[in-house]
């Protein structure tokens, strides 16, 4: 290999990396917090829609308007992510009730089980936030492997380095899911709308056609910031823990 | 309840939540950020700035 072929492959590999870490951020939040499965049929529904995509369109995928789709993701994301985090700050500030899950199961199972059905069902939210992440994520890495291969004549190279680098993403994200499964709930929550706040503020801008200062990396800048104003925003209308109730199943009606 | 109404309060609730003015405040913010990217006016500040309003007064009507 030259050393042209190995900068090639070694752009690619970074630059798929980390759109392949963004949307298994996504995904690990979903599962963890809502359901494996409904995450999961996201990431697989993305998977066949974008194979379906590229075998589609091929080369021409480099004129798809990328910056209104990621405006638009990015924008649900945004409203997503606000809801989860205001959520989880106001139930780490002692504002609202927080789950008590065996409760909320036992009623649920009970209710289904008098209906006859199974008590875990298809979640559409896991499934649409899963799906729209790897779907957007995976175009990204589609546009890198074509531009990057195109300019240097080397389409199988830069797939190839594209190619093992989500492997290795992936497996990396196998490796997180069980001590992620040992975080606390309202803990997981607050990090799942700081994530998709964050990545909803990226993405929604730089779709609106803004530039972030550095690039992918403001988000190293962004994640921690954005985690910070919720910390001290629960800091600032905080109450005393006893104030704390419990929700039981009857009045859990939140989405996050 | 029809089910074109029932589904169209389903999309509704989905993608708008609880808090309908933080959802306009967002594509608001979006919008802006796409009006200043036309200019030679820096755009990527709009958006956090954005994020810590509705945040914090999302919050302030929700604790009240």
């Amino acid at each position: 290999m030259s050393g042209t072929e190995f900068g090639l492959a070694l752009s690619v590999f970074l630059a798929c990396a980390v759109e392949a870490v963004e949307a298994l951020t996504i995904v690990l939040a979903m599962g963890t917090t809502r359901s494996w499965s409904s995450a999961m049929g996201g990431v697989g529904a993305a998977t066949v829609a974008l194979a379906a995509i590229v075998a589609a369109l091929g080369p021409a995928l480099t004129s798809l308007p990328i910056g209104i789709l990621r405006v638009a993701v990015g924008g649900l994301l945004l409203i997503f992510g606000l809801q989860w985090l205001r959520k989880a700050i106001l139930r780490a500030a002692g504002l609202k009730a927080k789950h008590d899950e065996i409760a909320i199961y036992e009623e649920e199972a009970e209710a289904a089980r008098a209906l006859g059905a199974t008590p875990a069902g298809f979640d559409g939210y896991a499934f649409t936030i899963s799906f729209k992440g790897v779907l957007l994520e995976g175009l990204e890495v589609v546009f890198i492997v074509l531009t990057f291969g195109t300019n240097q004549h080397h389409v199988g190279l830069a797939a190839a380095a594209a190619g093992l680098a989500v492997l290795i993403v992936i497996a990396a994200g196998a490796a997180a899911r069980a001590p992620l499964a040992r975080v606390p709930e309202n803990t997981m929550k607050f990090s799942v709308g700081v994530m998709l706040t964050s990545f909803g503020m990226f993405w929604g801008a730089e779709g609106a056609g803004a530039s972030w200062p550095g690039g992918d990396a403001a988000l190293l800048a962004i994640v921690p910031g954005v985690l910070l104003m919720g910390v001290a925003m629960v800091k600032l209308i905080a109450r005393p823990p006893q104030q704390t109730p419990i929700e039981t199943g009857e009045q859990a009606t939140v989405t996050a | 309840m029809t089910r074109l109404s029932a589904f169209l309060l389903g999309v509704w609730e989905f993608i708008v939540g609880d808090d309908w003015r933080a959802a306009l405040g967002v594509v608001l913010a979006l919008a802006l950020t796409a009006l200043l990217a036309t200019t030679s006016i820096a755009a990527w500040w709009v958006m956090p700035v954005a994020v810590v309003g509705l945040l914090a007064l999302s919050i302030r009507r929700a604790a009240r």
